[in-house]
C-alpha cells in the first residue's frame, strides 16, 4: 500500500474549519454518520472507518469546505 | 473542494457571504464542474450577474465576470454577446432578478434566441433585501411582505420562456447535483438562448417563515418533491400533484441571433 493509500485510509475526508459555516448538511445527509459536529455545530469526521466515499457531503456543501480522498469503494 | 475545481474559483475571496446551508453555493459547484467538462476556457468565457444573493456568484468565479444593475443581466449579457459573438457568456441570475425586475429582458432574450446560457437560481424568494416575496413564491407561502401567506400565483417559468421561444429549457435543484450539472452541461453546448432553472433554498427567510426546518431538511424536501421527466411520464395526474418536474423540458433547433446578424453584416458589405 502506497503512502497516498494509507492516508486516504486513515483520512478520507478533510474538512476546511475555516470555510465551514456549520449549516449541518453534511452530517444530516451522510448516509453511514461518518460526519458530526463539533459544540460550534462545525462538521468533523467521527468515524472515518465508515466512509463509503459516496461523496454526499462533498457535492451538497455549500460551502466547499469538504474533500473526499479517495474513490468510491 | 476538488482540486480541480480550484482553478475557477477566487478562493482568495471565499469563504462566501450567503447564510449557513444556502444552496447558492451547492449550484454554483454545479455550475463550475459543467464549464469544466465542456472545457471552456476561461479568458473566453464571460459570467454576467444582475442584483441579489444569486448574483454575488460572479465574485468568486474566476472568469471575466460582470456585476451588473438589477434585472439588466440579460440586457449586458446580449451587448457582450453580440460585440464578441466568439465569446461563452453565462448569465446567473435569480428568481427576483430575473422573472420580475429582468422579466422583459428574460422574454426578449429568448424570443431572439441569442446563445447566452441563463443559470436562474430559485430560492423563492428575495433573500438580500429581508425576504419579501417574489413572482416565484408559491401561493400561501409566507414571507415579510406576506405575513399571512401569498395570494399571487407563482410563474412557471420554464413555460413561460419556452413560450418566448428558447431553444433549450431545463428544470434541476441543488439536490441532485449531478443532473443540474449535465443540465448546466447540455445547456453551455446548446447554440442558442439556453435556460436552466434551478431550485434553491432560502433557509433564512424562506425557510423559517415557512417552518420549513434546518438547511439539510430544505435539501432533502427537493429530494422528495422533484421528480424527473421520464418518471413523470409514467405517473397519474393524482401521483404528480405538487411535484415539480426536473430534466429537459424543452429543445428545439432555431436560427441563432448572433449567426443571424453577421449575415445581414456580410449581405451589406458584399453590395
Amino acid at each position: 500500500m502506497s503512502m497516498n493509500a494509507v492516508k486516504e485510509q486513515l483520512e478520507p475526508v478533510v474538512v476546511n474549519l475555516a470555510w465551514c459555516k456549520g449549516c449541518g448538511i453534511c452530517y444530516s445527509l451522510c448516509p453511514t454518520k461518518v460526519l458530526s459536529s463539533n459544540e460550534l455545530g462545525k462538521s468533523i469526521v467521527s468515524e472515518p472507518n465508515k466512509c463509503t466515499r459516496c461523496k454526499i457531503c462533498e457535492n451538497h456543501c455549500p460551502d466547499y469546505a469538504i474533500t473526499v480522498m479517495g474513490v468510491k469503494k | 473542494m476538488l482540486a480541480h475545481l480550484e482553478k475557477y474559483f477566487r478562493t482568495e475571496r471565499l469563504p462566501h457571504i450567503w447564510c449557513p446551508g444556502c444552496a447558492n453555493g451547492i449550484i454554483v459547484k454545479s455550475l463550475v464542474e459543467a464549464i469544466d467538462k465542456a472545457g471552456l476556457d476561461q479568458d473566453k468565457t464571460v459570467i454576467v450577474s444582475g442584483i441579489g444573493c444569486s448574483s454575488r456568484a460572479p465574485g468568486y468565479l474566476n472568469f471575466n465576470t460582470l456585476h451588473t444593475t438589477h434585472g439588466r443581466a440579460i440586457a449586458f449579457a446580449t451587448g457582450v454577446k453580440l460585440a464578441n459573438p466568439e465569446l461563452n457568456v453565462i448569465v446567473v441570475t435569480g428568481d427576483g432578478d430575473g422573472t420580475s425586475i429582468g422579466g422583459n429582458h428574460l422574454i426578449h432574450g429568448a424570443r431572439r434566441n441569442i446563445d447566452l446560457t441563463v443559470l436562474l437560481f430559485n430560492n423563492s424568494i428575495y433573500g438580500m433585501t429581508g425576504g419579501q416575496y417574489s413572482p416565484m413564491s408559491p401561493q400561501g407561502a409566507k414571507a415579510t411582505t406576506s405575513p399571512y401567506g401569498n395570494i399571487e400565483r407563482p410563474f412557471d417559468i420554464c413555460n413561460l420562456v419556452t413560450a418566448s421561444g428558447a431553444s433549450y429549457v431545463a428544470r434541476g435543484n441543488s439536490y441532485h447535483t449531478s443532473q443540474l450539472t449535465n443540465l448546466i452541461y447540455q445547456g453551455l453546448q446548446n447554440k442558442g438562448f439556453s435556460f436552466i432553472e434551478a431550485i434553491s433554498t432560502c433557509p433564512v427567510y424562506f425557510g423559517r417563515k415557512n417552518k420549513l426546518g434546518r438547511p439539510a431538511d430544505m435539501l432533502k424536501m427537493q429530494k422528495e418533491f422533484c421528480i424527473s421527466k421520464e418518471a413523470a411520464e409514467k405517473m397519474s395526474a393524482e401521483e404528480k400533484a405538487g411535484k415539480v418536474i426536473t430534466g429537459v423540458l424543452h429543445y428545439a433547433e432555431l436560427p441563432e441571433y448572433t449567426e443571424q446578424y453577421q449575415k445581414i453584416v456580410d449581405k451589406c458589405q458584399r453590395r
